[in-house]
């Protein structure tokens, strides 16, 4: 079994799936990220390929990008880091990133290339549900990868079933209509969407994502769903001066409640 | 060979809609919806009477004498210059506004670049009593101050795009931002033949109109309703759709896509994309666009800031793909040079966009017998701090 099926058969509940961008703040820091990451008690890592035009992204996301971008990062660069990173880590890991990327890299050459340094699964936003199901479903099976796809407050019913009959090994519930990194805190219109998708009875397990930035807001999506996916909060974070590692360190721990001065930060 | 868009939004092997599900109920609603809207008879009773009234229309065919003389052939120009707001932009507006009425949205979004569009746009949510918000890369607001004060006294908001560089590609990002985070209430206008479908359709079915146009009053005028040659500027494509649109099919009028060249092809500093585009995706459509070898894409430059953009719509990546268009690309100078040509010759000043078009007719071939139809996509007031700047030079 892959590491990201493993991941989901074992655990149910509190997932944590942290984002960033690969490149940001500086090039080499890929590993560093990752390892500290895995060690801080994160379960699952989502890598972002830096683009110059992320339309489903917030500014945050962006300005790490462009940075990313300026510091030099190439798909070449991040497939190597990739290669280095799995000769320590067994941390389930997913590429996210916009089609155009895939497509000028070739998109056989790209899914081989994923599966060949160790990448478990995709995140493609701007791929839509039916070109991956007539184009390239086949060649993501035959190469043993997953997709994710993502669902909305809007989406109708017909089509998160036919996103669950697709997606695996889960469902990425967009928290709110909005871009990443958009809006803090989680209101009651969500909470009754997020109760309204509970029911639906859906086979794969969803993570929480857009909008979770901090303890509160962790704990509301994994009431709601398996857990929760964190990406413009951790950005920031990096941001901030110090030891990379420190402060990986304890952002995780305070999204998850295991530092002393977590139930101060509920905002 | 067919030139219409399929069902599921190409034109060939260019288009679609690659939208990340959060615009899926949005675009989806638009694509169902319309054709039927386009073509019911209250709506093209309103349409065509907005058109007539407000716009204008029709836009005149004007037989340019001395400068068919200077150039020993038949010259004749549309006139979408002499529009209401000063360009073709408008006939997407009109049409775009009643398809938001008709959707029930209350808020409409836009993006734009020299603000031709964006004034378009102000104009028409002003006329309807609608909310407009207009984006606009910080780099433009500050070069076509004009246009961002005309937007605010049409009582639209003009909002600054302050990512990447700043400028048109940028501020269609953050329209579509916007458009994410108001899935409900808003409609977003998009300017041009870009986009995922089925905005480029929906785009160029409205700015039809100058072909239509076109073909009844060459008729009146030459006794034939089919040009030789059609020549019109391309960024993203909009006035060139419009002035194919009824000739796509007719393959005995050949058409000239103008692009800019900016400071010379080859130069880093340009935004002729058939020539230095590859196959890929902006802004929700397969198309050719100037990108890395990584798909990152590449910021473009053109003095003119309406065809300052890194890509082409579909229908003419399309269009040159199957050579049933020629693209030719015109520098800055050679723009610069026809637009002061133009204004001494014919006592029109016209945008530097469509200057670009003019310039084409030093680079094609024709014979003294051609009927030639150049489509003055707009008039030059908004390019006048640039021109002031070169008078002494070209003047």
């Amino acid at each position: 079994m892959d590491r990201l099926s493993r991941l989901f058969q074992e655990k149910q509940q509190d997932i944590l799936n942290i984002y960033f961008t690969a490149g940001y703040p500086n090039l080499q820091d890929t590993e560093t990220i990752i390892h500290s990451l895995e060690k801080s008690g994160v379960d699952l890592i989502e890598i972002g390929m830096p683009y110059s035009d992320p339309m489903a992204d917030g500014p945050t996301i962006q300005e790490s990008g462009d940075a990313a971008l300026a510091n030099g990062m190439t798909l070449e660069i991040l497939f190597d880091q990739i290669t280095a990173v799995r000769k320590k880590s067994d941390v389930p890991l997913i590429m996210m990133g916009y089609f155009n990327q895939m497509m000028q890299y070739g998109e056989l050459r790209f899914l081989k290339k994923c599966k060949e340094v160790g990448v478990d699964g995709l995140i493609l936003p701007d791929l839509p549900l039916e070109v991956y199901e007539t184009e390239y479903k086949a060649l993501f099976e035959e190469m043993g990868l997953h997709i994710i796809f993502l669902i909305t407050p809007q989406t109708p019913d017909a089509r998160i079933h036919k996103i669950d009959s697709l997606s695996s090994p889960f469902i990425y519930m967009v928290s709110n209509a909005a871009i990443t990194g958009a809006k803090v805190g989680i209101s009651d219109t969500q909470i009754s969407y997020f109760e309204r998708i509970q029911k639906m009875g859906l086979q794969n397990p969803r993570l929480i994502g857009f909008g979770i930035s901090n303890y509160k807001t962790y704990r509301t999506a994994c009431d709601y769903s398996s857990g929760a996916i964190i990406g413009s909060a951790f950005i920031k974070a990096l941001k901030d001066a110090g030891n990379l590692e420190e402060r990986i360190e304890d952002f995780v721990s305070s999204v998850k409640g295991t530092a002393l001065h977590a139930t101060n930060t509920t905002d | 060979m067919t030139y219409e868009v399929n069902p599921n939004g190409f034109y060939g092997e260019f288009g679609g809609a690659y939208i990340p599900e959060m615009l899926f109920p949005n675009i989806e609603e638009l694509r169902q919806k319309y054709l039927d809207f386009m073509y019911d008879s209250a709506f093209q009773k309103e349409f065509q009477q907005l058109l007539k009234d407000y716009v204008g229309r029709p836009s005149p065919l004007y037989l340019a004498k001395r400068l068919s003389k200077h150039y020993n052939t038949n010259i004749y120009l549309k006139r979408e210059d002499l529009n209401h707001t000063g360009a073709h932009k408008i006939n997407n507006t009109i049409g775009q506004i009643l398809m938001a009425q008709r959707l029930g949205k209350k808020r409409i979004i836009a993006e734009t670049g020299a603000g031709q569009h964006g004034v378009a746009t102000a104009t028409v949510c002003a006329l309807m009593g609608l909310e407009c918000i207009v984006y606009m890369g910080a780099v433009d607001i500050e070069r076509q101050a004009p246009n961002v004060s005309r937007m605010k006294m049409l009582g639209a908001k003009v909002v600054p795009a302050n990512s990447g560089s700043k400028t048109l590609k940028d501020a269609t990002n953050e329209a579509i931002r916007d458009w994410i985070n108001h899935p409900n209430d808003t409609h977003y206008i998009i300017g041009s033949v870009v986009g995922p479908h089925p905005y480029p359709d929906m785009v160029a079915r409205f700015q039809a109109v100058i072909s239509e146009e076109m073909k009844w009053q060459l008729n009146e005028q030459t006794g034939r309703e089919n040009p030789d040659i059609i020549i019109a500027c391309v960024g993203g494509g909009s006035n060139a759709a419009g002035a194919f649109y009824h000739y796509l099919k007719d393959t005995d009028v050949r058409l000239v896509a103008v692009e800019a060249a900016g400071m010379g092809i080859h130069s880093g500093e340009s935004a002729a994309t058939s020539v230095l585009g590859t196959k890929g995706i902006i802004h929700g459509s397969r198309t050719l666009l100037m990108q890395t070898e990584d798909g990152q894409i590449i910021e473009p430059y053109s003095l003119s800031a309406g065809l300052d953009y890194p890509g082409i719509g579909p229908l003419h990546a399309h269009l040159i793909d199957t050579k049933r268009a020629e693209a030719v690309s015109i520098t800055d100078a050679e723009a610069l040079e026809a637009a002061f040509f133009l204004s001494k010759q014919e006592g029109i000043i016209p945008a530097l966009e469509s200057a670009h078009a003019f310039a084409a007719l030093d680079k094609i071939k024709f014979s003294n017998q051609d009927v030639i139809v150049i489509n003055l996509s707009g008039r030059g007031d908004k390019d006048l701090g640039t021109y002031i700047k070169y008078l002494d030079q070209y003047g």
